[in-house]
């Protein structure tokens, strides 16, 4: 299996008249269809390295490669793009949009990319929702659901395009343990069955042991890197 | 396209009570142009109309003061132009009218009836008794009340050359204009001409269809007819009240320009807050791919339904305040203050404007969340 992501010396600088270096010559690649985890204390810059990953955000220096293709030099809607084909999000506070039902939430990446959503995507999107115990609820309101089911509908709308990595950023933070571990049961689940790479950064050493590879990252660089 | 208005029509939905207040906004903007553009048309119509309406929009006259009527021409003359509703002469003499110890100038209008009719609406003119016809006269309501006089009453008239005869008044008219109830009287042409021995007419006075196309009219008549003939038209005589009016048109539009200003203003400031609003949202969708481009349409589609709905909404309270002004503000007698007219090519104009507006003014908004950065709307939750 090929790299499905990999980070090139990679600096971040925020600021320009105090500069304030998050990230320091970061070398980092994942294999696709591997389930990785992301540890470190608040302010080390796991957060930066996800959003870099995600091409939410550009590093100062540095190569990023998604799915072969260098993304660091790309124009805007190129990066959309990319975004909306090959990457699932999943943030801490679910980011649903709450104008938008549950089901609709899961077909909004679809219809960016398309316009228009056919029944057969409408079904997988219901099939999604099902996967992760969400049918009963598929037609309410996003601010009318619990901060679990939210985020089950969060991680049901990153996999309606097929994409090759789920980065999702303390998807549980705001979740009961009960919650927490249903959820990291689903993303497994999909991790196995679908073959997606999933990058969870985590304050939760718990879950971070159950992933293949643990990462960790101090003061802005790889501080220690476990293969299981 | 079909996701950006799905967006924007679900962000709309999903606050009503600012969605209804804006589109009330702008309907209020519509509504208020449509409304004094009514008002201020039908005012104008209406004062032209009372104006010139009632009397002839050309005349044909002769330096020679008087000329012969060629039996035919009046008919030749009604086919030089489309526009020309009907054809009369006149023959117009001075003359004095004696009351007991009292004189008074006048002029006396020989008419025939049922020409004239059909230019000066004498028939409906008339207050009291009937309309003239052979030796018996009409005479106006302002000329009646200073010589005292009724129908029945004889009157004696004496031309300026000396000839004197008794008339009877036949009835009373009212043409609402003081100067002309008491100087003019009417009476069949054919009397007045055998009273005076004067076999000539003085003018052909002419109506036609649209009145602001009277100079085009005129124009018409002047290249067909003898070339001694005079041909005035009412525009020529009424420079006064055209640039009065003019003026009027141009203070109207200056109201409505500043109503579609405020309601431009509005619309923009309401959507750069949605904006604010609804940044967490265009951040989500950023994350998920969506172009600038998408996410600016949003916008748009927000400003061009409210736009939509406040001119549809505008338009129909527009129409409202029309009616209502029309039933309400009324004279004694029932009939409107003013005759508003009710232009539906108008209202159909302004609510279009109002539609383009508001899609102009969303362009600021829409701009704005193009540029939004997805990654704020991340890190700061």
């Amino acid at each position: 299996m090929g790299n499905v992501i990999e980070l090139k010396n990679i600096n971040k600088i925020y600021g320009t008249i105090i500069k304030n270096q998050v990230l320091y010559d970061v070398n980092l690649s994942f294999k696709e269809g591997t389930f990785n985890s992301i540890i470190g204390a608040s302010g080390s810059g796991k957060s930066t390295i996800l959003n870099i990953m995600g091409t939410l955000d550009k590093p100062t220096s540095g190569e990023v490669y998604i799915d072969g293709k260098r993304t660091d030099l790309m124009t805007k809607n190129e990066l959309a793009e990319v975004r909306n084909k090959k990457i699932g999000f999943i943030f801490q506070f679910h980011y649903l949009l709450p104008e938008f039902t549950a089901l609709e939430n899961v077909l909004i990446p679809y219809l960016i990319k398309d316009g228009k959503a056919p029944k057969e995507v409408v079904k997988r999107a219901e099939e999604l929702l099902d996967l992760v115990g969400l049918s009963k609820v598929k037609n309410n309101r996003a601010n009318n659901m619990s901060g679990g089911q939210q985020q089950r509908t969060a991680i049901a709308r990153a996999l309606i395009n097929n994409p090759k990595i789920i980065l999702a950023d303390e998807p549980t933070g705001n979740l009961d343990s009960e919650s927490t571990d249903a959820i990291y049961d689903i993303m497994r689940d999909i991790n196995e069955k679908l073959g997606t790479t999933f990058i969870v950064i985590t304050h939760d050493r718990r879950i971070a042991e159950r992933a293949d590879r643990i990462v960790e990252i101090n003061d802005g660089k790889v501080h220690m890197d476990i293969v299981r | 396209m079909r996701l950006p208005f799905k967006i924007a029509n679900r962000f709309l939905w999903s606050n009503k009570g600012q969605t209804l207040l804006i589109a009330l906004g702008i309907a209020i903007g519509v509504a208020v142009q449509i409304f004094i553009g009514s008002l201020i048309t039908g005012l104008q119509d209406s004062l032209i109309n009372k104006t010139v309406g009632n009397s002839p929009q050309i005349k044909i006259t002769s330096d020679d003061k008087y000329f012969d009527l060629d039996s035919t021409s009046l008919d030749e003359i009604k086919s030089i132009d489309t526009n020309i509703t009907s054809v009369s002469y006149a023959l117009d003499i001075p003359a004095l009218i004696s009351k007991d110890s009292k004189n008074n100038s006048v002029l006396l209008r020989g008419l025939d009836l049922d020409r004239a009719d059909k230019i000066y609406n004498i028939k409906s003119r008339i207050i009291d008794g009937k309309p003239f016809w052979g030796d018996r006269v009409n005479i106006g309501k302002d000329l009646a009340k200073e010589l005292n006089v009724a129908v029945g009453d004889k009157i004696n008239i004496r031309t300026s050359d000396g000839k004197l005869k008794e008339f009877l008044i036949e009835g009373i008219y009212d043409f609402k204009v003081a100067n002309l109830n008491k100087s003019w009287i009417l009476i069949n042409i054919s009397t007045l001409q055998e009273f005076t021995k004067q076999n000539k007419i003085s003018s052909i006075e002419i109506k036609t269809k649209d009145i602001f196309l009277a100079d085009k009219v005129a124009d018409n008549i002047k290249n067909a007819i003898d070339k001694n003939l005079k041909v005035i038209n009412w525009k020529e005589e009424n420079e006064e009240l055209l640039s009065g009016l003019k003026g009027q048109s141009t203070s109207s539009i200056m109201i409505q320009v500043f109503v579609l200003i405020a309601v431009v203003l509005g619309i923009a400031s309401v959507l750069a807050i949605t904006v604010l609003q609804k940044s967490k949202q265009i951040g989500i969708l950023k994350a998920m791919g969506i172009k600038d481009r998408q996410a600016s349409y949003i916008f748009l589609f927000q400003g061009l339904i409210l736009g939509i709905l406040g001119g549809i909404l505008g338009s129909a309270l527009g129409l409202g305040l029309l009616y209502s002004f029309s039933k309400f503000a009324v004279n004694p007698d029932g009939t409107p203050v003013v005759e508003v007219s009710i232009k539906y090519s108008f209202i159909a104009f302004s609510a279009f404007v109002a539609i383009l507006s508001a899609g102009a003014a969303s362009l600021i908004p829409a701009i704005k969340s193009s540029k939004l950065n997805p990654i704020e709307v991340i890190k700061n939750g």
